[in-house]
């Protein structure tokens, strides 16, 4: 097997705040190859975003970050500003959650595509804005050609997050990071989008690390999970894996509290209890041992490493994994 | 299960609503001639997506925003009618619970006064009286009302704001509740605990509640009748189990589509290219589905399809409707 295409190593983020340090990441080790998609699953705070910009070298500025990111032979950290602008938008792409806020209010839609073009391919004006007007078509716009002499605030959500996506594909990256590119979104525009970047990432044979809180957008569409707690990754495994058998209880528990279509009206919802910890006042034991049904003593003491399972890939962070033999009742 | 028969009196009945905005020389037709009834002790659970005007509809109710035409009728008498003090009486029968707790609560204001504050305009003018019922809702939702009573919002979390809304909604027992998007700004393990809390409170206080969401499962969970808005029409109302398993309205399958599911051998469906909902202001003629619609025909730009009973108590409006 080829190495990766980016691998994450020991990557820990942490923020000052007026209250004390804030661990954002907590050391997490991830990777991903090219062509593959890895998605991030956690809730609000778990660090999950900040590890994303951790990857981008986009941390706010008094952000110290340590461990180190490999992307495609090169560690990020090492590279000097200019190598790295120009490694941002052409090889490593980004799609954020609100397109209202990521694309230029008072710029046209074809002056920021072209913008991207001309800055990383070196094409003449003509042959960029040939090449935008390819790119929305291959986004579903339609009338491409009129809409680049139009504003962001001309287009409705679901056509701005395609006009960024355009705009993230417009340099054939090998890695797209898409951060919950359709929360913003209604359902069935969901859809659209989600088909609309699994289709251009088979066609480039890009890479792409797909974010969200939501585990039913990773479960039909992400080769593999990693799960997300309090800044560190709790549990990580081939999709398939996970949700025949999932180990980390929260993991378990996250899926639970998701209502379903198929169950009865009123059935009461499995909730998790209490919410997750301060991120200023780190736990000595496992972060998710207050809110966990199954946590023992143990599990208030130390904090439980990334342990491999029974599946090549499948690692979980828990002193009383769940399903370890036989499936039980999801 | 409970399945509450619509008696012929319903607590809540919308008769052809319509409500407009003006946005310049242009009107934007937000809810264009919607009807429906909520039986007392039910969950009527309203779904659309953005801009469908199920926002509007539930203000519309409350008077928030006046109707152009239609009427309210609520335990028989007519909300658009009122006005003044007869519509501030009416008002503490029927509260609404807002998508987001931060914004809804004051923050220069403790949150035993938050929850009173209801009391102080209904005239309760006995404190001991006001604070005996603070501390009822507070302790019914969930809080501890002697740690909380004396803070002010920011020292809370999403949820837990979401919980003092409720109480405050709670708090001059109301009988009917319009929850809009009361979810949808909380985390997954939230939400959770925040619907179960709502249907607890529910049967506490005999609670009749129209639930607004964009979020089907969502929707499901709490409610019993289920009703589908699309661009300021009403689509499809039916039982909850009916309608998810037998959806009559192309648009109601639609929307089941087109929900992640979490398992992944489940493979999603490839959406169908149907592009995005028109405009309100310039609504399409018949049928506003019709645009994006994989069955419509000339009859569905030509005529305005009915609400027809396409199945006991499931009623849809479409000319070709699925089987």
């Amino acid at each position: 097997m080829s190495a990766p295409l980016l691998t994450i190593a020991d990557v820990a983020v942490e923020l000052p705040t007026p209250r004390g340090s804030l661990r954002a990441v907590d050391h997490v080790d991830l990777s991903l190859e090219a062509g593959r998609t890895l998605g991030i699953v956690g809730e609000s705070g778990c660090g999950k975003t900040m590890l994303s910009r951790a990857v981008l070298q986009l941390l706010p500025k008094r952000a110290k970050l340590t461990g180190r990111v490999m992307f495609d032979g090169q560690d990020l950290a090492q590279l000097a500003p200019e190598r790295l602008r120009r490694l941002r938008g052409r090889d490593l792409a980004v799609v954020f959650q609100d397109p209202m806020t990521s694309l230029n209010p008072v710029l046209t839609i074809g002056t920021q595509l072209m913008e991207t073009i001309q800055e990383h391919l070196e094409l003449d004006a003509p042959e960029a804005r040939k090449r935008s007007i390819e790119l929305l078509a291959a986004v579903g716009i339609p009338a491409p050609d009129q809409r680049l002499a139009q504003y962001p605030h001309q287009c409705s959500g679901g056509m701005r997050q395609r006009i960024a996506i355009a705009i993230a594909l417009s340099c054939e990256p090998k890695l797209l990071i898409a951060d919950e590119p359709t929360t913003a979104l209604d359902v069935t525009i969901q859809a659209q989008i989600l088909d609309l970047l699994a289709r251009e990432q088979r066609r480039r044979h890009m890479a792409m690390i797909l974010i969200t809180h939501d585990l039913g957008v990773v479960a039909g569409r992400a080769d593999e999970v990693a799960v997300m707690y309090a800044g560190r990754v709790v549990e990580r495994a081939p999709t398939q894996a996970l949700f025949k058998r999932m180990h980390m209880p929260y993991t378990e528990a996250l899926l639970a509290a998701i209502p379903k279509l198929d169950a009865a009206p009123h059935t009461p919802l499995p909730a998790i209890s209490g919410r997750p910890p301060d991120p200023t006042r780190p736990l000595r034991g496992c972060s998710f041992a207050p809110r966990c049904r199954y946590a023992a003593s143990d599990c208030h003491h130390a904090k439980p490493a990334l342990t491999s399972a029974e599946i090549p890939g499948h690692l979980y962070a828990c002193f009383h994994p769940i399903q370890m033999t036989e499936r039980v009742g999801a | 299960m409970m399945q509450p028969a619509v008696r012929a009196e319903p607590l809540l009945n919308v008769d052809n609503l319509v409500v407009e905005y003006g946005l310049g020389n242009k009107t934007v037709h937000a809810v264009s001639g919607v009807s429906l009834q909520v039986a007392r002790g039910e969950t009527l659970g309203l779904v659309g997506e953005s801009g469908c005007g199920k926002s509007t509809l539930g203000r519309a109710v409350l008077q928030l925003r006046r109707a152009k035409s239609g009427r309210v009728l609520f335990d028989g008498e007519d909300l658009t009618a009122m006005e003044g003090e007869a519509l501030r009486k009416m008002r503490r029968r029927v509260q609404l619970i807002f998508q987001d707790p931060i914004a809804s609560l004051n923050p220069r204001r403790r949150i035993g006064d938050i929850v009173s504050e209801p009391l102080i305009i209904a005239g309760v003018k006995d404190a001991a009286e006001r604070k005996r019922r603070v501390h009822e809702v507070l302790s019914a939702v969930g809080l501890d009302p002697d740690l909380v009573a004396g803070r002010l919002p920011h020292e809370f979390s999403g949820g837990q704001c979401q919980r003092i809304c409720i109480a405050r909604s709670l708090v001059l027992n109301p009988e009917f509740i319009v929850c809009d998007e009361p979810v949808s700004a909380l985390d997954v393990s939230i939400r959770a605990q925040i619907l179960n809390l709502l249907e607890e409170m529910k049967a506490r206080f005999g609670l009749t509640l129209l639930f607004i969401a964009h979020d089907l499962a969502v929707v499901k969970a709490v409610s019993d009748r289920v009703a589908v808005m699309y661009l300021g029409r009403l689509c499809e109302v039916g039982p909850s189990e009916r309608l998810f398993a037998r959806p009559a309205h192309p648009y109601t399958a639609l929307l089941l589509q087109a929900i992640p599911v979490p398992d992944p051998d489940i493979r999603p469906a490839e959406s169908v290219a149907n592009g995005e909902p028109p405009s309100p202001i310039a609504p399409p003629s018949g049928c506003r589905f019709r645009t994006r619609c994989p069955r419509a025909d000339q009859q569905c730009s030509a005529e305005i399809p009915e609400l027809r009973e396409v199945a006991p108590g499931q009623f849809a409006a479409c000319h070709h409707p699925l089987a």
